[in-house]
């Protein structure tokens, strides 16, 4: 080392990390950059799976098969559930939400372990990218997201492999961020901030993370067992050789009904932020919140044989899980009825955030009601495995999480960019998605009551129009998409400045700048106690610049 | 004069529940009922549509109403009142869905009981008939016909299926057929195995569905009770062709099933020839 540096270069800041544009495809350890590439990247790949079905609302237009090879329609519907749940849902409500927020509402300069943190998102390009290409190299898995055996060991194994090596990078990406957040949720607060005193999405993360860690490994064994019986013959799933193939369902179920509240939970986080910001009021009830996010957690790990009424399952084993599924109602109901009471007496801004978290709320209501009515064995024995089934999942899976996405898309845009977002092309997005998500699902339930079962190809000719109906639906989602991607494209260029904190929130993300530095704040990161301190004390109403609606409605 | 939000609450909580009634009672969601479980499972589901639409329209109303009445106005620039939460009402929007739900699962478990799902399985019908050898055999899940009160004996009848057809064999007469005939108002017990993978045997108008699994066989009892033809559906995956495994089930009156079966019947039992 020579000791007469120049000064230019004594000067400037070493930088370890690259910056400009070009981080965002680097292996850069900034929780906020990798936010945003989890967040990005999970769209590309939702752009991918909306594609997927479009494919098959196409081949379903028709009650015959005439759209593409029946086989290939196996492999369509497989990708599209395995895309849109491990590459889009999840690493988008977790990792790119979770990465971005979490540190500043702990108070934190960084994750508890920023590589461990990339390295999170870095499984995910490449086993997203192998998944898809199984469907040109090879053909891709054809037995479904659930892979049931036999199905998945008689299907063409090369597919199933590749199928079961993303899922499993997928599944350790997933575990590796799930522990990242436990610890620094726990871990890393700033000194003084009380674990009580912190933003609910901590909490919904915190719950979510315990979820992947005790279920996520559950799914990984299962699936390395199943790769074992497709490639080297093993039986522990074929029932030709001894194995038992209801196994596979308990154990897969163990992990994939909690992977529902992984995706779940944490969009109901991210509503708890939105609402009390643009309805102007604190969070209503944040300790009957907490509590019923781990109770839902608790419940969430001893339910999953509901998704098996209609297997080999036991008499009192039916029994059990429907009522245990059926109490998820409960905590779930507390936290409907706290949001719709933080909205209540507000000056709720009608923005596109606002928007997309009511539609959220109508969307999942409808998803839990028809959630705790297939949690009824005799009702679950007739609409089992079919389109009724696709109706309740997608009123959870889209009509909640994903509206959520979209609401926290518009929320937090100005702090990732800098910049507003085009209010119009907004509303715009949320009506036509709206529109279009309930002319495609809602029709759905119908055709699962009356007879149409799910992932099949072609159908019985008496739900052709109703199919048309939920095809058109799905065209308008389609079409929803557009607004979207140009507001984000040309906002993010020349939108109007948005200031560090154009919501007025008081969460600690917008009390640095927009976008923030690098470690979040120029100096010590503020301590916030009171994350939901909106409103007016009734005491303090000022008598004369109120109505006697706002007295009224505040119950004086 | 403002009438006191109590009574507007109360007769809005009214029209609500009158209203949910009325949308139970009149919107029929579901096909044609077929089977003795029918009348039983539209029911339950009379009971979960009310109580379903009672609380959607309330939630949706409520929270219309908040978005229209508590909307920012150009003129206000301040924040609403701090309210950050409220026992007695966070008690009772938990007591309330818990005594819904316990009270659904209760009913729901005497639907259940009363379709046949909470008898112990394997013990009737298929026992005692022509596989001696099998009539310990477990049975991994399904509905048993005892619940429904049967001084006829149940008709047995074994399902294979296979990609992608079912397949129908009556002991009694070494019959096998690739559709399922089956007499009204008697009750008939199907024993249920997969040659390759899982299927699942649904009629949509029994409102009825077993998972049929290789490797465990189920069962599944139902009294048809409606002459006609019925689609039978594959609703499990089961590979290409899924979408294309159906089949039929014709319910004659027993008179005319009678004939069918005696005329298809092997005269193993030299009643015939």
């Amino acid at each position: 080392m020579t000791v007469a540096t120049p000064p230019e270069i004594q000067s400037a800041v070493p930088r370890l990390q690259p910056s400009g544009w070009i981080r965002y495809f680097s292996f850069s350890v900034d929780h906020k950059v990798i936010g945003l590439q989890y967040l990005v990247c999970g769209f590309a790949f939702y752009l991918v799976g909306g594609a997927l079905a479009g494919a098959i609302r196409t081949e379903l237009a028709s009650p015959v098969s005439d759209f593409m090879a029946r086989d290939v329609y196996n492999q369509v519907l497989t990708l599209h559930g395995t895309v849109m749940i491990f590459l889009w849902i999840v690493p988008v409500v977790n990792g790119a939400f979770g990465n971005y927020l979490i540190p500043f509402y702990v108070g934190a300069r960084d994750m508890a372990f920023p590589r461990l943190n990339a390295v999170a998102f870095w499984l995910i390009p490449p086993a997203g990218l192998m998944l898809i290409s199984s469907y040109f190299l090879t053909g891709a898995a054809q037995s479904g997201w659930t892979a049931y055996p036999p199905l998945s060991i008689t299907t063409p194994a090369a597919g199933q492999v590749i199928w079961i090596l993303s899922v499993l990078l997928l599944g350790g990406s997933s575990i590796f961020g799930g522990i990242n957040f436990i610890a620094t949720i726990l871990k890393l607060r700033r000194p003084g901030l009380k674990l009580m005193q912190l933003p609910m999405y901590c909490w919904a993360m915190l719950g979510t993370s315990i979820l992947v860690v005790l279920s996520t490994p559950v799914l990984a064994g299962t699936l390395v067992l199943l790769s074992f019986d497709i490639v080297a013959h093993t039986g522990f799933f074929n029932p030709g050789l001894g194995g038992n193939v209801v196994v596979y369902q308990h154990l897969f179920w163990f992990y994939s009904h909690p992977a529902v509240y992984i995706m779940v939970l944490p969009a109901f986080g991210l509503v708890s932020e939105i609402l009390p910001v643009h309805a102007r009021k604190p969070l209503f009830g944040y300790v009957t919140m907490v509590y019923s996010i781990m109770a839902i957690v608790g419940l969430g790990l001893i339910v999953w044989a509901h998704h098996m009424f209609t297997s080999g399952t036991p008499p009192w084993m039916r029994l059990f899980f429907t009522i245990a599924t059926a109490f998820i109602a409960v905590p779930t109901g507390i936290k409907f009825f706290n949001w719709l009471a933080t909205i209540w007496g507000g000056r709720i801004n009608l923005n596109s955030a606002m928007l997309f978290s009511c539609g959220f709320i109508v969307n999942f209501v409808l998803g839990g009601i028809t959630g705790v009515a297939l949690a009824q064995v005799p009702f679950d024995i007739h609409v089992h495995d079919t389109y009724f089934v696709v109706a309740h999942f997608h009123y959870i899976v889209f009509g909640g999480s994903v509206f959520v996405v979209f609401a926290s898309v518009y929320h937090w845009y100005p702090k990732f960019t800098g910049r507003m977002l085009h209010e119009g092309l907004g509303r715009l997005h949320c009506a036509l998605t709206f529109i279009g998500f309930n002319l495609c699902f809602g029709p759905q339930h119908w055709l699962g009551l009356n007879g149409m079962p799910r992932r099949v190809a072609e159908y019985d000719p008496q739900f052709t129009l109703i199919n048309q109906i939920s095809s058109v639906g799905a065209l308008l989602m389609a079409v929803s998409t557009l607004p979207f991607l140009w507001n984000v494209v040309q906002s993010a260029i020349s939108g109007p400045l948005a200031g560090d904190n154009p919501w007025n929130a008081l969460t600690p993300e917008w009390l640095t700048t927009s976008p923030p530095p690098v470690e979040n704040w120029v100096g010590e990161a503020p301590l916030v106690e009171e994350p939901y301190g909106y409103g007016v004390p009734i005491d303090q109403l000022d008598l004369a610049a109120t109505s006697g609606r706002d007295l009224w409605s505040s119950g004086k | 004069m403002q009438i006191p939000s109590a009574i507007v609450t109360l007769i809005l909580g009214m029209v609500l529940v009158l209203g949910g009634l009325w949308i139970g009672q009149t919107i029929n969601l579901l096909p044609v009922g077929a089977s003795a479980n029918a009348p039983i499972y539209d029911e339950l589901f009379q009971v979960l549509f009310t109580i379903g639409a009672i609380l959607f329209i309330g939630i949706v109303g409520l929270l219309v109403f908040s978005l229209i009445r508590f909307r920012r106005r150009n003129d206000q620039l301040g924040d609403g009142i701090a309210i950050e939460g409220n026992l007695p009402l966070e008690i009772f929007w938990t007591a309330v869905p818990a005594v819904v739900i316990l009270f659904v699962g209760l009913y729901s478990y005497d639907i259940y009981d009363r379709m046949g799902g909470m008898v112990p399985l394997g013990h009737e019908g298929m026992a005692h008939h022509a596989m001696a050898d099998n009539g310990d055999e477990r049975i991994w899940g399904g509905l048993s016909s005892k619940a429904v009160d049967g001084e006829a004996m149940p008709l047995p009848v074994e399902v294979t299926a296979m990609q992608f057809a079912f397949l129908f064999h009556y002991p009694e007469g070494d019959i096998t057929a690739g559709e399922l005939h089956v007499p009204a108002n008697r009750p008939v017990t199907l024993r249920m195995e997969a040659k390759d993978v899982i299927h699942a045997f649904w009629v949509p108008e029994f409102r009825i569905k077993q998972d049929v699994i290789p490797g465990q066989p189920t069962q599944l009892s139902f009294t048809a009770t409606r002459p006609g033809s019925y689609p039978i559906v594959c609703a499990e995956l089961c590979g290409p062709y899924h979408g294309g495994m159906r089949s039929t089930v014709v319910v004659d009156e027993p008179e005319v099933w009678e004939a069918w079966f005696s005329s298809n019947a092997k005269s193993d039992d030299s009643t015939t020839t």
